[in-house]
Order: C-alpha cells, then sequence, then structure tokens
C-alpha cells in the first residue's frame, strides 16, 4: 500500500499519545506504512482557529499540506478537526485559482514553499474502510470481548459532506462497520451522530454549555446499555473523557478506534497508553 | 400609536458578510430547520435561525458583540439540512473573524491563540508529555514545529503576514 503522511496534530501527540503509538501500531500490522511530516504544526484548528482569522488559517493549512506535497505524499490523519482544515483548505485551494495565488503568496513569503494542489487528505476510518477493508482487519483480529459499543463519528469526520462525499451523514455505516469488524457491536442510541460539545470554541469559552451537550449523549448512550465509547476524534476522546469526570455520574470507557483495533488485534497494552485516560480502561 | 421602532436594515453590512464568506446568507427564507437541529440551541438561548436573519438584515450591532455567535459547535447539523443550502457554518466563520476584528474576542480564545501564535501549537508540550511517549517508544519531542526551529519560524512569519500576532495580542485593531 502506498506510503502516508502522518499528520499529528496537538491533542494526540501532547495528551493522548497512546492513540499515537496504536494508530503507528496498527497500520503497521495493516501494511500502511506511515511517514512523519517534519515541522509540521497544528492543522490549525477548524473551530477556534478558523473563527478568528480565515486567511490565516489556510496559509498555515497550505504549510502544511504544501509539506506532504514535497513528500509525495497523501495525508492521512486520526483526528476530525485536522481532517477538516486540511480537507476543506486543500478543497478550497483546488477550486478558487485567484485565492490559491493569494495564500501562495503569503506562504512563499514566508517559507519559500507554495501548494500546488495535488495532495489528498485521508481520514484513517474512510482510508482503512476504503483502502485496507474489512476482511484485511477481521483477519487480524485475534479475538476478545465482546462489547456493546456506542461510536462516535464527530462532526467533521463526513460533514460537511457536500465536500466530503465519505458516506451518508445522517445514516453513515462505515465506523460501526469497522467497530464490529474488530469484534463490538455497534449499538444504536437516541441522537446518535450528535456533536460531543467541544466544538467550534465551546469547549474553551462556555465549557459548561460543552458539558451539558457531552451529559445528553452520556445519558442517551447509558439508556442503550453502551459498555464503551468509541471515537475517532481526540478532542471528542478528550470531550469524553475529561467530561465524565466532571460530571462525575458516567464512567464509560473512552477509547480511539486505533487503541479498540489494537486491543482486538491483541497489541501489547503498554503501547495503547490507556493509562492517561482520566475514566480507567479496564478491558 | 407606534407599537415598536423599526430598525432600518444595513445591505452594506451584508455584503461584507457575503464577501467574508458567508456568500449563501441571503437565500434564508427563515424556516428554522437549523434553530431545530442545533445541539447547542437545546441547551442555551442561542437561535441559530435568528443570527442568519440578523446577519441578512445587516445589523451588525446586534451581531457582532453578541455571545450567541460563539455558542455554535460547528457541528454543520443545520448545513447539512437546510432546503436552502445555506452554508451556515461559513456565515458564522464570517461573523465570527468580523467580530474579532472588532475586539470581540473572549480572553480564554486569545489565550488559545496566542499558544499557536507563540508555539505553532494549540497543546503545550511539558516534561511529562515527553516521559510518556518515550515509555510509549515514541519520539519524546514530536516531530513537528516542537523539533524544528526553523519550521517554527516560518509559522510565525505567516502569523505576521497575516496580522494575526497582532489580531490576538490586542483583540482587535
Amino acid at each position: 500500500m502506498a506510503k502516508h503522511a502522518f499528520f499529528l496534530g496537538c491533542i494526540m501527540p501532547l495528551r493522548y499519545p497512546g492513540i499515537e503509538s496504536s494508530t503507528r501500531e496498527v497500520m503497521k500490522s495493516l501494511g500502511v506504512e506511515l511517514v512523519d511530516m517534519q515541522g509540521a504544526s497544528c492543522c490549525p484548528a477548524p473551530g477556534v482557529m478558523r473563527s478568528f482569522d480565515q486567511q490565516y488559517w489556510m496559509a498555515v493549512a497550505a504549510r502544511n499540506l504544501a509539506i506532504a506535497e514535497k513528500m509525495g505524499m497523501d495525508i492521512v490523519t486520526i483526528c476530525n478537526g485536522c481532517f477538516d482544515t486540511l480537507f476543506e483548505v486543500a478543497h478550497k485551494l483546488n477550486h478558487d485559482p485567484d485565492l490559491r495565488k493569494k495564500i501562495n503568496k503569503i506562504l512563499k513569503d514566508a517559507t519559500g514553499m507554495e501548494y500546488n494542489g495535488t495532495v489528498k487528505v485521508r481520514h484513517f476510518v474512510e482510508l482503512l474502510y476504503r483502502d485496507v477493508g474489512l476482511e484485511a482487519i477481521k483477519s487480524k483480529v485475534k479475538g476478545g470481548k465482546s462489547l456493546k459499543a456506542a461510536v462516535h463519528y464527530g462532526c467533521h469526520f463526513l460533514k460537511p459532506s457536500n465536500i466530503k462525499k465519505i458516506d451518508d451523514a445522517e445514516r453513515p455505516h462505515i465506523f460501526d462497520d469497522i467497530v464490529e469488524a474488530a469484534g463490538m457491536t455497534s449499538v444504536v442510541y437516541k441522537d446518535k451522530g450528535t456533536c460531543c460539545g467541544a466544538g467550534g470554541g465551546v469547549r474553551a469559552r462556555t465549557p459548561d454549555v460543552a458539558l451539558k451537550m457531552t451529559a445528553d449523549n452520556l445519558k442517551n448512550m447509558t439508556s442503550a446499555g453502551v459498555e464503551v465509547i468509541v471515537d475517532c476524534c481526540p478532542f471528542c476522546h478528550l470531550q469524553y473523557d475529561a467530561g465524565q469526570v466532571q460530571l462525575k455520574e458516567y464512567k464509560i470507557p473512552v477509547l480511539h478506534l486505533s487503541q479498540l483495533l489494537g486491543l482486538a488485534f491483541g497489541l501489547e497494552k503498554e503501547k495503547l497508553g490507556l493509562e492517561v485516560h482520566q475514566v480507567k480502561v479496564a478491558l | 400609536m407606534v407599537l415598536a421602532e423599526a430598525k432600518e436594515p444595513n445591505p452594506e453590512f451584508t455584503r461584507k458578510v457575503v464577501e467574508a464568506g458567508g456568500k449563501t446568507v441571503n437565500l434564508c427564507f427563515q424556516c428554522g430547520t437549523c434553530t431545530g437541529s442545533c445541539p447547542s440551541g437545546r441547551q442555551t438561548a442561542f437561535r441559530v435561525r435568528k443570527v442568519v436573519r440578523r446577519a441578512q438584515l445587516g445589523f451588525e450591532e446586534d451581531v457582532l458583540p453578541s455571545d450567541d455567535l460563539w455558542l455554535c459547535t460547528t457541528c454543520y447539523t443545520c448545513y447539512e439540512r437546510c432546503p436552502r443550502g445555506v452554508e451556515i457554518v461559513d456565515i458564522i466563520m464570517a461573523l465570527r473573524n468580523m467580530a474579532v476584528r472588532k475586539g470581540y474576542i473572549a480572553d480564554a480564545h486569545k489565550k488559545v491563540a496566542q499558544l499557536i501564535s507563540k508555539t505553532g501549537h494549540l497543546v503545550s508540550l511539558r516534561d511529562e508529555d515527553k516521559a510518556l511517549r518515550k515509555k510509549l517508544g515514541l519520539q519524546e519531542t514530536p516531530p513537528t514545529v516542537f523539533a524544528h526551529a526553523d519550521a517554527l519560524e516560518q509559522v510565525k512569519k505567516i502569523a505576521q503576514a497575516c496580522g494575526f500576532d497582532k489580531l490576538v495580542e490586542t483583540g482587535g485593531k
């Protein structure tokens, strides 16, 4: 399989590095070679940073895209926020020549690089589904407990769907299919697909409002008898993990898909970095 | 008897919203599908339909200083469901950019923005992070701008070129 430029972002490498080590191990075992993007930065985040200044947001994203372009590789990320920024900025620059010229002027003056529109931005869930395939995933599963899982897609993996064109934004299935391929049962719960509450700068500015949204989701997951929450975004992951400790009444372990696959593939538990999770994971 | 004083629409402001990226703002016919779909509006008095209406009518003083503008999580549910194809998140983003330029930025957000301006990341690298990374068999310092001073300089230059460093230092012009 083609080599991919691995975009790290901020929350994964710095607050949940176990997601990073799991991703590296899982992708390796599935034959996906990840190459580090030396000198990459924050994507920058589509909620907060785009809210402040869209030109800066696009120029910094274009620099990250240009790094991958120089490597001659498509980008893969395990974070919905990074995916949204990089995908959306690449889309804007590819479809608007005037905008690309303007952003490239800033980029060239600051870095000497330009972005020429040749990089595809991939979310690893979509890459696993389309390029690796469910059968290959199943073939690696060593068994283990089958749990009732609340699959949380988050917002920016599939939406805006008019440009991302990955799966139905209202009734998606690809992430559930992967979780089931790993031996879990993906359960239906009320308002599945609703935002975790953290995005758009809401967690930073009004954490109480963010937490109320999280609490609604947790209540619905609990009613459905969920035993584990599986996410595909370190920011949703943080919101559910830290949020439950703040709310006190919930103790549902939270796993990023990379960690779930790591467990299912029988990787050493020490490689999954579960001890930093605020809600204890004993699976 | 005057029951209420009607405000005059200000098409000039609406035009600015369109130019700043909210190009579909005039398509809205106020059905309220957005508000009905909004997870943040379930918890608060935030009504996304009203934000769009105020932008449409050019009620700048009602919309830019408003806290409501910052209650959107950018979840895109309204954007997906809008029967008129109004790109609501893009409108919110255009309005937020305009608000920040007027100096309306919360301290918590200013802190986040200053962090990326200085370090190229939104999250800090602490000694405990390095220790855990090492334990997991990862490079202690991630191979990002944290490990490459020249790369960080590039990101800082972009901030200068866009006036972003000044914008978030002072919180407006």
